[in-house]
C-alpha cells in the first residue's frame, strides 16, 4: 500500500498528489511514468511522473479527472493509500548535450513538461517554455514555469491568460525571431503534439513527444500501448514513452486512445457527469 | 491387480453449453474410486518410458502404485520429489507429447475377433497427477519440515512457474528468499495468462501461500531492471545469488496493415484483462470489448485460451491457423474443449490485413477505427521447414474476408528486454534469450541464474518449473562447496 502524503487541487479537474514510494522516488527521471491502481478492483493506469523528493521518498503525480479511475483517485484523501504504485517505467527523456531547447506543454501535459524544464535547467541549457491552456481557470504550475525557464510564454485559447492563441503560434514566432532550437519537446493532447510536430518538420528541428497510450502492465507484456512510429510498431512502455514527433502516426494514436470511450460512457455515464465535459481531447 | 481395460476412465467434464457461459473450471477431476481404477491400468514397466517422457523425470509408476493402493499422501510425496506444481502441471502439461505419449499401453493393439483394431489408450497420468495434488491440497496431511535458516539471501525475479519452483526449493534448504514481481499479484503466467476455467486461481494462490509459510517473501509492484537493477540487488541489498525467471512476455504481431485498429488485441492483453483484471466481472473497472465475432490468430494453447475466453464473453469465435489440424501445437484436450464449445476452426488460412471502420468523421463516429473484418488468404502445405513441419504457402487468388469485430493475435512471445538492457555482463542470443551454463543454469554473470521462457523462449510450465528446480540445486551446491 502506498500512502498519499499530500494532495492539492490545481484547477477544477486537475489535482496534484505526493505518494510515498521510496524505491520509485530514488530512481525516477524526467519523462518516466508509473502505473497505479487505486484499490483492489481498480484498473491499472499509467501516469507520467511530475516530480520526486528522494529524501522524503515521495513521488509527485498530477492528473486530470478523465474517467472512472481518475475520478476515484481524486476522491482519495491525505493519509489514505493506493493499492499499487509501480515504477519508474519507460525510458527517461534523453537530454544529453542539449543547449537551446523549447519545451511546450498543453493543458495537464504541463505537469510532465515541467520536470524536463527543470532537468534542462540543471544542465544549464537555455530553456524557452511555452504553456497553453484553454482559459485562465485551467492554468497550473505558472510560478514554477516562470522560475525555471529563461523565457516563458503563456498562451490561452481565449486570451484570458497570457496571450490569446495556441502554442504553435508562439513557437513559430520564436523561430521567426531567429531562435535556433536544438530540440523541441511537446507534451500535451495528441492534437497539439501533432500540430507542433508538423510545424517543426519544415524547419528540420528535432521534436520529441511524450505518448500516453492505454496500457496494462507497463513492462512490455500486453502490447496495448503500441504506437506506430516510422511505420513500425513500437511499445510506449519499453521503447518510449518519448518518440520522434516527426515519425509518430498521430491519427492512429488518437484513434487508439478513444478505444474504450463508449465503453466507459456506457458503464459510468450515469455515475459521473464530469465525463461529458472532460472526455474530449 | 492390473485393470486391463483398453480405454482410460473418462474425467467428468461440465457440459459445453453450460460451461461456456461462465469462467468456472471445465474439467472436474477423478474421484477416489476412478483414480484407483485408472492407476491400476499401469503395467509397472521395469524400464518405464513414461518417466523418460517427463521433462522433470517424475517417478510415475511409483506414484501410480501408491494411488492404486489408496496411499494418496505417499503418492504426493513421490511427485513432490520432482515437481513443485503438480496441481498445475496435471492440468496444463501436454501429456500426450510427454509421459502419456510414451506409455507402453498405447502400443498394445486392441484385438477384435482376433484382428488388430487400433491401440489401447495410455494411462491417464496427467489426470492422476491432478487427482493426487488436489487430494493433497484439500485433505492431505501437512508435513511439517524443520527448516534451518542459513541466512543466505537469494533474490528470485519473477513469480511464474520457474521462480516459484526455485524459491520453494531454496526456502526448504534454509535460504532467505525474496521473490520480486512486477505486477500487483504473484503467479506470473499462471495468473495473467492461463484462464480460470483451465486453472483455477485458488490453486495458484494455494501454492504461493505455501511458499510464504516456508518463509519466502513476496514483493509485488517492483520491476527489476527499472525499480531496482540486478547489480543493486547483489551489491546494495545483500543478495548473494539471483534467479531470473521473467518469462517471455513480449507479444508478437504479424506486421500486417490495420493491426493498430481498435479491437485488435495481443492474446497477452486480452487474457490479462480477463484473467488478471477480471474484466468480465461487473465490479471490475478494467474495460474490455464484448465482441460479436472474434478471429483468434494462432494454434497454440494461448490461442485456445483466447478462443474459449472470447466464447465466454458471448462471441462467435473463429480460430484462424495457417497450417492444418495435424499441425496445431495446442494440447489435444484444449482443442477438443474448444471445438465442443463451438469454436470454428479455419485451417490453412492466413490473415493478410485487418479491415477497420475509418470512413466517417472521427468525432461523430464512436466506432471510428473499430475492426470490421479480417482479410485472409488460403494456404496449402509445401515442403517441411526448419521446424520439421510442412511450410504453409499461399494459394493464389484465394483471398476472402471473415466478418469479425475483434482480432486476437496469439502468435507467441519473445523475452522481455528490461533486464538484459539494464544488466551489464548478461549475454543473450539472437532471439534475446539468456545464455546459460546447461549444467547449472548460471548466466554469463556470476551468481546470476536464469530459467524458464527467458532462456528457452516460449515453452511449457513444466519445463520452466524444472529449470527453477535445477537452478535452486545449483545455487545450493555452490554455497555448500564454497
Amino acid at each position: 500500500m502506498f500512502e498519499i502524503v499530500c494532495k492539492e487541487r490545481l484547477n477544477p479537474t486537475v489535482s496534484r498528489m505526493e505518494i510515498k514510494a521510496p524505491r520509485v522516488a530514488v530512481k525516477a527521471k524526467a519523462g518516466q511514468f508509473i502505473i497505479l491502481r487505486v484499490d483492489s478492483n481498480g484498473e491499472r493506469i499509467p501516469l507520467t511522473i511530475a516530480g520526486t523528493d528522494p529524501e522524503k521518498g515521495t513521488v509527485e503525480i498530477i492528473f486530470q479527472v478523465v474517467g472512472a479511475t481518475t475520478a476515484r483517485l481524486e476522491r482519495k484523501r491525505v493519509g489514505e493509500t493506493l493499492a499499487d504504485f509501480v515504477g519508474p517505467l519507460g525510458r527517461p527523456t534523453e537530454l544529453t548535450g542539449l543547449k537551446n531547447v523549447c519545451v511546450i506543454g498543453g493543458g495537464v501535459g504541463c505537469a510532465i513538461a515541467l520536470p524536463i524544464v527543470k532537468a534542462l535547467r540543471t544542465q544549464e541549457a537555455h530553456v524557452t517554455a511555452i504553456a497553453g491552456f484553454r482559459d485562465a481557470s485551467l492554468v497550473i504550475l505558472e510560478q514554477e514555469f516562470r522560475s525555471f525557464s529563461d523565457i516563458f510564454v503563456p498562451m490561452s485559447d481565449d486570451g484570458s491568460w497570457g496571450r490569446k492563441g495556441i502554442v504553435t503560434d508562439a513557437l513559430l514566432e520564436r523561430i521567426d525571431d531567429g531562435e535556433r532550437f536544438d530540440c523541441v519537446f511537446a507534451i500535451g493532447p495528441l492534437a497539439m503534439m501533432k500540430a507542433v510536430s508538423e510545424r517543426t518538420r519544415s524547419f528540420g528541428i528535432k521534436t520529441i513527444c511524450s505518448m500516453n497510450p492505454i496500457m496494462i502492465d507497463g513492462t512490455g507484456m500486453c502490447g496495448g500501448c503500441r504506437v506506430m512510429v516510422d511505420g513500425k510498431m513500437r511499445f510506449a512502455c519499453v521503447d518510449g514513452p518519448d518518440f520522434d514527433g516527426h515519425l509518430i502516426d498521430f491519427d492512429s494514436a488518437m484513434m487508439r486512445n478513444a478505444m474504450y470511450r463508449s465503453w466507459e460512457r456506457k458503464k459510468y455515464g450515469e455515475e459521473c457527469n464530469l465525463f461529458k465535459e472532460t472526455l474530449h481531447d | 491387480m492390473i485393470d486391463n481395460s483398453p480405454t482410460r476412465h473418462p474425467m467428468p467434464t461440465r457440459d459445453a453449453k453450460e460451461r461456456c457461459r461462465d469462467f468456472d473450471e471445465v474439467t472436474l477431476g477423478y474421484d477416489e474410486e476412478t483414480a484407483v481404477a485408472e492407476a491400476r491400468r499401469c503395467l509397472s514397466c521395469r524400464n518405464p518410458s513414461c518417466v523418460r517422457g517427463c521433462p522433470v523425470g517424475i517417478d510415475i509408476p511409483g506414484f501410480l502404485k501408491k494411488v492404486s493402493e489408496r496411499k494418496f499422501d505417499e503418492a504426493y510425496s513421490i511427485i513432490a520429489l520432482s515437481s513443485s506444481l503438480p496441481a498445475v502441471c496435471g492440468r496444463v502439461c501436454p501429456q500426450e507429447r510427454q509421459c502419456e505419449g510414451n506409455c507402453v499401453r498405447s502400443r498394445i493393439p486392441i484385438l477384435k475377433e482376433g484382428k488388430p483394431c487400433g491401440h489401447m489408450e495410455p494411462v491417464a497420468i496427467g489426470r492422476l497427477e491432478r487427482f493426487v495434488a488436489d487430494f493433497h491440497r484439500l485433505q492431505g496431511k501437512e508435513e511439517k519440515k524443520r527448516i534451518v535458516p542459513n541466512g543466505i539471501k537469494v533474490a528470485v525475479v519473477g513469480s511464474g512457474p520457474s521462480g516459484l519452483a526455485c524459491a520453494g526449493d531454496l526456502a526448504q534448504k534454509g535460504y532467505d528468499v525474496t521473490v520480486f514481481e512486477a505486477l500487483h499479484v504473484a503467479g506470473g503466467v499462471l495468473m495473467y495468462g492461463i484462464p480460470e476455467f483451465r486453472l483455477p486461481k485458488k490453486i495458484v494462490e494455494y501454492e504461493i501461500e505455501g511458499l510464504k509459510k516456508l518463509g519466502v517473501k513476496i514483493v509485488t509492484d517492483v520491476v527489476i531492471g527499472q525499480t531496482l537493477s540486478i547489480d543493486e540487488l547483489m551489491q546494495e541489498e545483500g543478495f548473494k545469488a539471483c534467479f531470473i525467471g521473467t518469462g517471455a512476455g513480449l507479444p508478437r504481431f504479424m506486421g500486417i496493415p490495420g493491426e493498430d485498429s481498435n479491437g485488435v488485441y495481443s492474446a497477452n492483453e486480452f487474457l490479462t484483462r480477463i484473467n488478471l483484471m477480471k474484466a468480465y466481472l461487473p465490479e471490475s473497472e478494467t474495460p474490455i470489448f464484448h465482441p460479436r465475432k472474434v478471429a483468434v490468430v494462432g494454434g497454440g494453447n494461448v490461442a485456445m485460451d483466447a478462443c474459449r475466453a472470447a466464447r465466454r464473453l458471448g462471441a462467435d469465435v473463429y480460430c484462424v491457423y495457417r497450417r492444418g489440424r495435424e499441425e496445431l501445437p495446442a494440447r489435444k484436450e484444449e482443442i477438443e474443449h474448444a471445438e465442443e464449445e463451438g469454436v470454428g476452426f479455419r485451417f490453412l488460412t492466413n490473415p493478410i490485413a485487418i479491415l477497420s471502420d475509418r470512413g466517417e468523421d472521427r468525432q461523430s463516429n464512436p466506432d471510428f477505427g473499430r475492426v470490421i473484418g479480417i482479410r485472409c488468404q488460403r494456404m496449402c502445405l509445401g515442403k517441411p521447414d526448419s521446424s520439421g513441419r510442412r511450410r504453409p504457402e499461399p494459394v493464389p487468388e484465394s483471398e476472402f474476408t471473415l466478418d469479425v469485430d475483434c482480432v486476437i493475435m496469439a502468435l507467441g512471445t519473445t523475452p522481455n528486454p528490461l533486464i538484459r538492457s539494464t544488466t551489464p555482463g548478461i549475454e543473450t542470443d539472437a532471439r534475446g534469450c539468456f545464455v546459460i551454463d546447461e549444467r547449472t543454469n548460471e548466466t554469463t554473470k556470476p551468481h546470476v541464474y536464469a530459467g524458464g521462457d527467458v532462456v528457452t523462449g516460449a515453452a511449457t510450465v513444466i519445463l520452466a518449473m524444472g529449470a527453477g528446480k535445477k537452478a535452486a540445486k545449483a545455487i545450493d551446491e555452490y554455497f555448500n562447496n564454497k
